[in-house]
């Protein structure tokens, strides 16, 4: 059916939707940012001077400021995938509760763009709370770090995007493994989070220069470490292809779900 | 002059694979009116709702409610509709407060306003104590009771009401229902699928019931009942009733139908039937007049549907 592919037509009733989004997470805001800081703290410290002490100066820096930047953006990806994915698929399929704001005002379109702009606000609450142990770390040079904030919202577009693709084909919660075993896991090992992707093979490397992901960490870590990223519109413009793109096909699968 | 109907569907229909669910439907409401859709399992009662409600294009035919073309303009018809799922969707990490606030942001409305009508929807659903309760807290009939005031937020003037007492004990049933005269009496127009004929036919107006996608049949309960049935019923259950109905019942009877151990024989008169009973002391029988039930199940069958 044709009107399944046609651009998407919003209204700003879905405000009210992104509102409902954050109530619940107000009332659980204790527990979720606890999580937010304390997971990427325990690996940075872990990691950062756990194997920092057998690494010489990566980059010309002390591991774990090369690392900082890696887990900003690893840690909103995540964020913004659990949020697309498993919380996502609750309210549309498992609590129903897409179900009841459509027979309100509200088209799907709006209830799809609503959920995108939440995955992107909790992937910038956990940049917020990262930033924080970034700052109380010491890990961050100057007040470019500030732009992690933005930067972290686009993560969260551009990984909730594609997830919700994912989200708009599941039947069930276990079908959500094979993106995140799959396609999350490699992106991180491929991305530059843990080493930099100028040590891997040349292969690797174009595999690399082709992943959202990799983009992401190519304007996080300067900016952790005081610098302006090289090639910003580049970076910008691949995370929002992926997400843009990633996102329309999820809306037109989210209609044939959904509108038949 | 000639009233406009709420909501008036053309001839609409809807295919899935090769399987026509909605066959050329015409359903046409009057203001103020309860308007039943009945049909059993896979009738396409659900399919005709969201039709109408806009959730789902239909193949063919043309939909107006409230005034507004659906689908095209289903957001504006659906300002003035509220909805009572058959399941129940509230939100299980709110109050009960917190569940109308938010349902009311969908239509645009300002939390200050909110809070001055929520207590009397609160009154009105009989949750005045449970304000803030989450909803793990409340029994079934409590639940359905703030799905139905949850669907009165933009005090809508057209409620789709879909299996409503699905589930309820008959208490709460009875809440229900007088909750729905109540709706009724203050002009609101229904439209009301259910399972229950007694539901149907306490509430309905009129009311229309589908089989396999068509109309089979539409009218006032009382009217159906004259127009499709047999006066007066006659139970009769026991061992081997089949012995009974070949030799008595079907002489005596206009229809006769056996389910398991149970005839139910249909008649003008039934006093010949009980007088035929005195040679069978082993079964039990039952006389009544005939209802809505027996009206459904003539026309459309009594095998099960999945």
């Amino acid at each position: 059916m044709s009107s399944d592919l046609s651009l998407p037509r919003f209204s700003w009733r879905w405000i009210a939707v992104w509102r409902r989004n954050f109530l619940v997470w107000k009332k659980l805001a204790a527990e979720s940012i606890f999580g937010n800081i304390v997971d990427p703290l325990f690996y940075m410290l872990g990691m950062g001077f756990g194997l920092g002490t057998m690494l010489p100066e990566v980059n010309g820096v002390t591991y774990i400021a090369f690392l900082a930047g890696g887990t900003v953006c690893y840690s909103t990806m995540f964020a913004a995938s659990f949020e697309a994915l498993y919380s996502g698929f609750a309210r549309m399929h498992v609590q129903r509760t897409w179900d009841g704001i459509l027979n309100a005002p509200i088209v799907l379109d709006d209830v799809v763009l609503a959920e995108w702009i939440w995955a992107a606000s909790k992937s910038l609450l956990s940049g917020v709370a990262i930033l924080l142990v970034v700052l109380a770390l010491g890990l961050a040079q100057n007040w470019l770090a500030i732009f992690i904030l933005p930067l972290a919202f686009l993560i969260g577009l551009t990984f909730a995007g594609m997830g919700f693709i994912m989200t708009a084909m599941a039947k069930s919660y276990d079908f959500f493994t094979f993106w995140f075993t799959i396609v999350l896991t490699p992106m991180v090992l491929l991305s530059g989070v843990f080493y930099p992707v100028g040590n891997m093979h040349p292969i690797l490397q174009a595999v690399s220069s082709a992943l959202p992901l990799t983009h992401a960490i190519e304007l996080g870590r300067p900016l952790l470490l005081g610098k302006v990223p090289e090639n910003i519109l580049l970076h910008v413009g691949v995370m929002l292809a992926y997400g843009g793109v990633g996102f329309y096909i999820a809306l037109v699968l989210f209609r044939r779900r959904l509108l038949k | 002059m000639r009233e406009v109907p709420v909501l008036d569907a053309a001839n609409i229909r809807k295919r899935y694979g090769d399987r026509e669910v909605v066959a050329g439907l015409d359903m046409s409401l009057r203001r103020g009116e309860c308007f039943g859709l009945l049909g059993p399992n896979g009738a396409g009662k659900t399919t005709t709702l969201r039709m109408l409600l806009g959730l789902t294009a239909p193949d063919a035919g043309a939909i107006r409610v409230l005034g507004h073309p659906v689908p095209q303009a289903a957001r504006e018809a659906r300002i003035r509709i509220g909805v009572v799922p058959q399941m129940d969707n509230l939100d299980p990490d709110f109050t009960v407060t917190e569940n109308l606030v938010v349902y009311g942001r969908y239509f645009g409305f300002k939390d200050d306003a909110l809070q001055a009508r929520i207590p009397s929807l609160l009154q009105f659903a009989a949750l005045e104590s449970r304000a803030n309760s989450r909803i793990q807290e409340l029994s079934g009939g409590m639940k359905r009771r703030l799905v139905l005031a949850r669907a009165l937020i933009n005090d809508p003037d057209l409620i789709f009401l879909d299996e409503p007492t699905t589930g309820l004990d008959p208490q709460a049933r009875h809440v229900i229902w007088e909750r729905l005269r109540k709706l009724l009496n203050q002009g609101k127009t229904i439209l009301l699928t259910t399972h229950f004929m007694d539901e149907a036919e306490r509430l309905c107006d009129r009311l229309k019931i589908i089989d396999e996608g068509k109309t089979i049949a539409e009218g006032a309960p009382r009217d159906l009942i004259r127009t499709h049935i047999e006066p007066e019923v006659l139970e009769v259950y026991g061992e081997q009733v089949e012995q009974w109905v070949e030799k008595m019942a079907k002489p005596l009877a206009s229809r006769a139908e056996v389910t398991g151990e149970t005839a139910f024989c249909y008649a003008a008169q039934v006093q010949p039937l009980i007088d035929s009973l005195q040679n069978y002391a082993h079964l039990s029988f039952m006389h009544r007049p005939a209802n809505l039930e027996d009206v459904f199940l003539k026309l459309t069958g009594r095998e099960m549907r999945d």
